[in-house]
């Protein structure tokens, strides 16, 4: 028998980035006892690296913004592809959320009279996003921290203890979720990283909220914490997740030097006036705007120059355009060879606006590029290229309690999907995290107090689950060599990034999946060196596991998808298709491998939008999203056949 | 692209103790110490403990002594080195070992929790906040902050005083009071708690904690100081403690 | 208590054979400070008791060494404000301002960081250990005087006022009309930087806006506060370049008025 630290509480958030914080906020002042597990120390979460800024229709810059206008815009950018109620409930939502975080103590970037200041953003319509500077993430992670402590406080005045209803564990790994006989979550086992002593959550409600994936690519902006834990844990608790296939390569990454290779340069810097240009000087964006967008962006340089002063009588730069197509077109440039030196393009702020200005309004940009590569951006361009960012693919959720299907299972953030479509627009996942968070830890709080009884965690179940654990220190008896788990690490990113990357092909990704497979026989003889005592190798052993049953989910995805349609461009199906618009890709785990599972997917048809929201479109606007069939209640259709 | 082996010394152990061991590592242009302690991990020693996550100098994980100084490794380049130079890479040294390069940083923790919250106004609504960019942009400052707690590690009040811990909450924690304390809406009144609570007397203002801060934040100029200067208008101003007594003002 | 149990060598803490790693000459600072402050400290104390060459009466020029005169013992063209101090060797002409102006520089929160770090090793440099078993800061008495800054600042803003009077008597030429000679430059220049070192200090900066909530609501106070916040920035460089031209100008007055060297005149 195991021996394992036992923890009691009613809901365990697993993740403590935004949306993790916010889960936890919202089951704490449910009254529930609520535990926060994160890999790393509390207040280092991935939320921190977001720039630009949380997208709320606030209406504070331009006041023609509402929620109708923010809804249309989601789905435009996700083409429309997203989960429509999820993308209404963001909508409807964010402004109240964003408001909620000054009470908490938030100090956004002001307007002249006082309120919060919005900026311009790639695929939003009027300046929306609440920001500070280039910190926003920064400011809502450290924001409801202080909140959390701000709980603390009161539950100690309280009942004299800070922990009594609201506890961090930082530097806890879950590696495995536990469910009671009927199939409901029970609790989730994982272990110290400090002093490697496993420890059990029995719980009743467990949220996910771990983030994204993009550490199964070797260019990435995402931390080594990005190892889709969430996502994995979840498929082997038998939860579906969708729209894997659609993974966000955000347009402006550094690209020089090697070592920063991937770091995010904002999307702040295009919104507050930044241009790409290629190594000609030519700023190419303008030749690259597909027909979808046709006519809602500027068609001359001095237009969109105009725009920025003047946005009701002109139209925005074409660098604003969703990150999926300023990605792509990074992408052909370089290929085609009008690239930058290190193989990017450039991004000009310097010629645009005085250095003061720079600093004051970019300021870790300045600090970032000054720091790592040397560059004063006040004086040169930028040099920047595609990184992998984000993955809109996640746990299959209910848009408005985020339950997954698996019950008791809870999903929030970047590790749920369907909200953001194929493509995310930048500044809708701090909003998500806020939204879907709390309602997360809503749903999960209901959960936990419809339960008649709390399920039973199994002993059977936490030896599995700890063999399982320290099997890399054991190297099996059988054959095969011994691997080194970075190895094998940077072997599943090299494949994921060159064949599976931005640009995909049938026969690229059929290559991938055949070094997945080599690769997913020999995560079985990792073997690790030292002892259990904070050891990155065995950290990485575990997290390992994850990582190639998520590369695998997107990997099967991406090839049954045989379109081209936001995060998810295949050259050999270059256009977008309508037949497939409505068509989400569901994976689940197979076979009988519990550590490193099989992934089997398979289409669903997604709900058709509500009446009331697609009459918010334009008739011709849909038409070149939906097919006919599908359009027929749309009243200027009926209006057409009358 | 030139490379070249870099000598490192790096402490390794645990609390029962530890030493320093010598490292010939292949060292590349452009990187820093932390791509260096990667290498090393991915090629010779597997299980080299060290904190990071962000690798870009925002989330304030990676921090460490190099060659002495209190650094985020992430932000440390390498060309700032000589090449024959000898790197030395050792924990921070204000705090209890976990191992190698990992330490307790408990401390940071239990202090962030005794300050006071943000006491917001009672009558605002939420959406009713209204504040000016004057009002707010001192405490936007204190608000880069990223946590990495390398203030916390080179302020000798507790680095050389294990005993002041007690009593003493570090650069960062006085910041954040001060942070609050000029929140235009912070409802609270600070200024006895940073000094009785806080322990803000026991800084002597050398400005360490400004040497070392990664994201260049004024903390003695902008949050100590002035801090010390509110401490000083209610506490120690003769004038004003002659006029609480003459009209019995305050609290 | 001894001191290979506490701060870096307490138990806890990672167990390094040395106190300090670092590389650097970081002991170069701190011995700078040590050999400026002791130099203007040994001038300054020589000058005060001097008693003499403070004041040349063809041009009006008097060192702020000795403003304001107020001894019995001063020079009547020298004493602008009256004389009432007894004259006594141990007593300074100037025994009404200097002591402020001392406590000022002494209470200086840069001055502080510098004497606090190479007089008194606390620390020495940044992550260097301190010599010291137990330190409790500015928590008790004397140090907790320190917080009478403010009140120094006030006294050193009426002294500046009186330097500047001083400064301006001294467009005199010794017929009795206007004149202008190289003391008068060195004599404005003093009193400018003077300025600026009183007016950078921090206690300035918290009465003229640092202590407000609002600036928004205090539009001149917030202007004031950004002038002097930004001179604030300097005080340190204003500290030292202060230190420097007391003791020139000083020097220069004690020079003309022996009779050691004469004043190069422009006017008069």
């Amino acid at each position: 028998m195991t021996e394992v630290e036992r923890q009691n509480y009613d809901v365990v958030v697993i993740g403590a980035g935004g949306a993790g914080l916010r889960a936890a906020i919202e089951a704490r002042q449910r009254g529930l006892t609520t535990a926060v597990i994160c890999k790393s120390l509390f207040g280092k979460a991935h939320t921190v690296m977001a720039e630009g800024g949380c997208a709320a229709s606030m209406g504070n810059v331009n006041s023609n913004d509402s929620w109708q206008v923010h809804f249309r815009d989601t789905m435009r950018g996700g083409k429309f592809l997203n989960n429509w109620r999820m993308a209404e409930l963001h909508a409807m939502e964010a402004p109240d959320r964003v408001w909620e975080l000054e009470t908490y103590g938030a100090l956004f970037d002001r307007t002249e009279d006082g309120r919060i200041s919005q900026r311009n953003f790639g695929g939003h319509t009027y300046p929306r996003l609440a920001h500070v500077g280039d910190r926003t993430g920064l400011e809502l992670i450290r924001t409801m921290q202080q909140k959390i402590v701000s709980l603390q406080q009161e539950d100690k005045a309280e009942f004299g203890d800070y922990e009594a209803k609201l506890k961090v564990f930082q530097e806890c790994t879950i590696t495995e979720l536990l469910k009671d006989d009927s199939g409901a979550i029970s609790g989730a086992f994982g272990y110290w990283r400090e002093s490697g002593r496993f420890v059990l959550f029995e719980t009743g409600a467990v949220i996910m909220a771990t983030g994204g994936i993009g550490k199964s690519f070797q260019v990435t902006s995402n931390s080594w914490e990005y190892t889709g834990d969430g996502h994995a844990l979840a498929m082997r608790a038998g939860a579906s997740l969708i729209n894997m296939e659609f993974v966000q390569f955000h347009p402006t990454g550094m690209v020089w030097p090697p070592s920063v290779k991937g770091i995010l340069v904002t999307e702040g810097v295009r919104g507050d006036g930044g241009v790409l240009k290629n190594s000609e000087g030519k700023r190419f964006m303008f030749d690259y705007v597909p027909d979808v967008f046709k006519g809602q962006y500027a068609e001359t340089e001095e237009e969109a120059d105009r725009w920025y002063t003047d946005p009701d009588n002109n139209r925005r730069t074409p660098d604003l355009l969703p990150r999926d197509e300023v990605a792509r077109a990074i992408n052909t440039e370089v290929k085609e060879g009008r690239g930058s030196p290190h193989g990017g393009v450039y991004l000009d702020i310097a010629s645009r606006m005085p250095a003061e200005e720079i600093k004051r309004r970019l300021p870790s940009m300045y600090h970032q590029f000054k720091e790592l590569a040397d560059v004063d951006i006040t004086a040169e361009p930028m040099e920047v290229g595609p990184t992998c960012h984000y993955v809109m693919g996640g746990i299959e959720v209910d848009p408005d309690t985020g339950e997954s299907t698996v019950p008791g299972l809870f999903a929030a953030g970047e590790c749920s999907g369907g909200m953001h479509g194929s493509n995310r627009l930048g500044g809708n996942s701090l909003s998500d995290l806020l939204v879907f968070g709390r309602r997360a830890g809503l749903g999960a709080a209901n959960y936990v107090e419809s339960l008649e009884r709390k399920p039973v965690v199994l002993q059977s179940d936490i030896d599995t689950a700890a063999r399982a654990a320290v099997s890399p220190f054991e190297p099996s008896e059988s054959e095969g060599a011994r691997e080194n788990p970075y190895t094998l690490q940077h072997e599943l990113q090299q494949t994921m990034n060159e064949l599976v990357g931005i640009i995909r092909t049938a026969d690229e990704i059929e290559r991938a999946l055949g070094r997945l497979a080599e690769i997913r026989a020999r995560v079985r003889n990792v073997v690790v060196e030292g002892h259990r005592q904070f050891n990155p190798g065995w950290h990485l052993a575990i997290d390992l596991r994850n990582m190639m049953v998520v590369s695998e989910a997107v990997a099967k995805a991406a090839l049954l998808r045989t379109e081209s349609r936001g995060g998810h461009t295949r050259d050999d199906f270059p256009m977008l298709d309508s037949d497939w618009r409505n068509k989400l890709l569901v994976c689940r785990a197979s076979g009988d491998d519990a550590v490193v599972p099989d992934v089997s997917v398979e289409r669903k048809d997604q709900v058709p939008m509500r009446q009331d929201l697609l009459e918010l479109f334009e008739l011709s606007e849909l038409e070149k999203y939906y097919t006919e069939a599908e359009l027929t209640t749309h009243p200027a259709a009926q209006g057409d056949t009358a | 692209m030139s490379s070249y082996q870099g000598q490192f010394r790096v402490w390794r152990g645990d609390s029962d103790g530890g030493s320093l061991e010598d490292f010939e590592v292949e060292v590349n242009e452009g990187e820093v110490v932390l791509d260096i302690i990667h290498r090393l991990q991915a090629t010779q020693t597997p299980d080299l403990a060290v904190r990071w996550n962000c690798k870009a100098g925002k989330c304030g994980s990676c921090s460490a002594e190099v060659n002495g100084r209190p650094r985020l490794l992430c932000m440390t380049r390498m060309s700032l080195f000589e090449k024959d130079e000898v790197i030395t890479v050792t924990p921070m040294r204000s705090f209890s070992i976990v191992r190698d390069l990992v330490t307790d940083v408990s401390y940071n923790y239990e202090k962030a929790r005794e300050v006071q919250a943000f006491t917001p106004p009672g009558k605002l609504q939420p959406g009713e906040y209204r504040m000016q960019q004057e009002d707010v942009q001192r405490s936007q400052e204190f608000r880069k902050c990223i946590e990495c707690f390398l203030c916390q590690d080179t302020c000798h009040v507790v680095r050389d005083h294990e005993e002041n811990k007690l009593a003493f909450s570090g650069p960062r924690f006085l910041m954040r009071i001060a942070e609050l304390e000029m929140h235009p809406l912070d409802a609270a009144d600070r200024r006895d708690t940073a000094q009785d609570d806080h322990g803000l007397g026991y800084c002597n203002i050398t400005k360490c904690c400004t040497e070392v801060c990664p994201e260049n934040i004024k903390i003695t100029d902008n949050a100590l100081i002035p801090m010390k200067e509110r401490v000083a208008g209610r506490r120690y101003d003769p004038v004003v403690w002659l006029g609480n007594k003459l009209f019995k003002r305050g609290k | 208590m001894t001191a290979t149990d506490t701060g870096v060598h307490a138990p806890p803490r990672p167990r390094l054979p040395v106190p300090s790693l670092r590389t650097d000459r970081w002991w170069v600072p701190p011995l700078l400070t040590v050999v400026g402050l002791s130099i203007f400290v040994i001038y300054a104390t020589f000058r005060a008791f001097q008693q003499d060459y403070y004041w040349v009466g063809d041009y009006h020029y008097l060192t702020p060494f000795y403003s304001p005169c107020m001894s019995n013992g001063c020079l009547e063209g020298a004493a602008h404000f009256g004389r009432f101090l007894p004259d006594h060797p141990l007593i300074p002409y100037a025994a009404l301002s200097l002591p402020f102006l001392l406590l000022f520089r002494l209470t200086c929160y840069y001055y502080r960081k510098a004497y606090y770090r190479s007089f008194w090793l606390s620390p020495p440099a940044c992550a260097v250990p301190e010599p010291h078993t137990r330190y409790t800061g500015e928590t008790r008495l004397p140090l907790i005087l320190q917080n009478v800054h403010r009140y120094f600042f006030y006294a050193a803003v009426i002294i500046s006022v009186i330097n500047t009077y001083d400064a301006i008597l001294a467009f005199h030429s010794p017929d009795g009309g206007f004149g202008l000679g190289l003391g008068n430059i060195i004599l404005v220049t003093n009193v400018v930087l003077l300025w600026c070192y009183t007016l950078s200090c921090h206690s300035c900066r918290h009465v003229t806006g640092g202590r407000l909530k609002h600036f928004s609501k205090h539009p001149v106070r917030y202007w004031l506060w950004t002038k002097v916040s930004a001179l604030n920035t300097r005080h340190m460089e204003f500290a030292w370049i202060t230190i420097g031209t007391l003791i020139l100008t000083d020097l220069y007055v004690f020079l003309v008025a022996s009779g050691a060297i004469a004043d190069p005149r422009i006017i008069g």
